[in-house]
């Protein structure tokens, strides 16, 4: 997902009174909120979580930002413009959420720089044609969908309200990348082999964006009972092929995958796993786009360093004004 | 990840991290359109209360939200604590009578 492979926490052996407590408060549904007392597993998993969750937002502006320029339109420049401003507005509610359990988001961004956090692996793919606008806008936020729907009920409340408003806006950009879709489906042969190329390249990545399965694993254990998770990544996956199988069909487009079948015995798609082995190779930092991405953050964090303390003396320079005429 | 070295961003720490001056942080209200009040949407960073508006309005305002923005310096905020919640909260709890329906009307009496 936005958020892949978060390592909990979690507090092995016995709980002591105060987390008996919290999880009991969890337990009856109640919201936790910044000034609550919390286990340090649960900020610092949330804070993994959420910074990984918001640094996705921010570099997953970059691919899209590459076609900006070379919309085919104008009303489609003007409609990806919108959508990658949504991108970085959601960034900022998350850095926000994550602000209020004791980290500033300077901090966060000084850890998405050096490396120490990651962001979504789907971000290291490159953008080739106009055709893959439209794949990322139907598949990729389409899974991160999948994934934020539930998370407006997860336990943390600043979280959970930052995912409603994202949820809000998301869908717009599900749809605006289908219309897309769409338009080259119907469009020219060479549209329509490019639509069909960019499906091809983006269909496995989504498929990884929800991470590897993680029935057995002990941090996604620790993150449900804490309800900051809330379904396995195998639930997640098996919903967004269900959902997606029947609108490439409509799209008159092939999912690549030989082993595609609908399962009349458990009323979903069998599919196959994508090749995890690249998965894990992305996020050891050796995907396609990996070093151009990070590269572009540094550069955007370190040429806007002399505005930021500028408009900060400024904006000093303005109070101690006020404060004198006063 | 790959060519980055960690030395050129130092760790700072999870709870300060001011290594360089930050921005302050501001929390934003909004004002619908139906003449509701203002209410609180989110926070935001911005070197001063100009700034601050003009965030609020590309942050929290791309779709019509709102006709008014208030802005305020968090730290100027004060908060009641949780765990004040019992001795703050609980004595209206007992207090049934302030709500309308504690008292039985007859129904001839009318609408009241």
């Amino acid at each position: 997902m936005y958020a892949q492979m978060v390592k909990s926490e979690g507090n092995s052996g016995e709980q002591t009174p105060e987390e008996e407590a919290f999880q009991a408060r969890i337990d009856a549904g109640e919201r936790i909120e910044p000034k609550d007392w919390m286990p340090e597993g649960y900020r610092k998993t949330l804070v993994r979580q959420i910074g990984q969750h918001a640094h996705s937002e921010i570099v997953g502006q970059l691919p899209e930002g590459n076609w900006i320029t070379r919309a085919p339109t104008l009303e489609r420049k003007a409609i990806l413009l919108a959508k990658v401003q949504d991108e970085a507005g959601h960034g900022l509610y998350l850095y926000c959420a994550a602000e209020t359990l004791g980290i500033s988001r300077d901090e966060l961004t000084r850890q998405l720089l050096s490396g120490k956090m990651k962001y979504s692996s789907i971000f290291n793919y490159p953008t080739l044609t106009w055709a893959d606008m439209g794949a990322v806008g139907w598949l990729v936020d389409g899974a991160a969908i999948m994934n934020q729907v539930p998370l407006q009920r997860t336990s943390y409340g600043p979280y959970a309200r930052a995912m409603v408003r994202i949820c809000k806006e998301e869908s717009f950009h599900q749809r605006q990348g289908y219309d897309i879709m769409m338009k080259m489906a119907q469009g020219t042969e060479a549209q329509r082999r490019m639509a069909q190329d960019a499906l091809n390249r983006f269909w496995y990545p989504s498929l990884m964006m929800f991470g590897p399965s993680d029935k057995e694993s002990v941090h996604s254990e620790q993150s449900m009972a804490w309800k900051i998770k809330i379904n396995t990544n195998d639930e997640l996956r098996q919903k967004f092929v269900d959902q997606t199988v029947p609108q490439a069909e409509y799209l008159g487009l092939t999912v690549p995958d030989e082993n595609l079948k609908w399962n009349e015995e458990t009323g979903h798609y069998d599919y196959s796993q994508p090749d995890w082995q690249e998965f894990f190779d992305v996020l050891r930092g050796n995907g396609p786009c990996n070093t151009e991405r990070l590269e572009a953050r540094r550069e955007a964090w370190e040429d806007g360093q002399w505005v930021r303390d500028g408009m900060l003396a400024h904006g000093e320079k303005k109070r101690m004004a006020k404060v004198a005429a006063e | 990840m790959s060519s980055v070295s960690p030395s050129a961003y130092p760790e700072t720490g999870e709870k300060g991290g001011k290594s360089k001056a930050e921005w302050p942080l501001w929390e934003v209200f909004i004002r619908g359109q139906h003449g509701m009040s203002h209410r609180h949407v989110g926070s935001l960073h911005a070197p001063d209360a100009d700034m601050a508006i003009k965030h609020a309005r590309d942050v929290y305002t791309r779709r019509n939200e709102g006709v008014s923005i208030w802005v305020v310096e968090s730290s100027s905020i004060a908060a009641s604590s949780p765990s004040d919640k019992g001795p703050m909260y609980e004595p209206s709890n007992a207090k049934v009578y302030r709500h309308p329906t504690f008292f039985d009307i007859p129904e001839e009496v009318g609408a009241m």
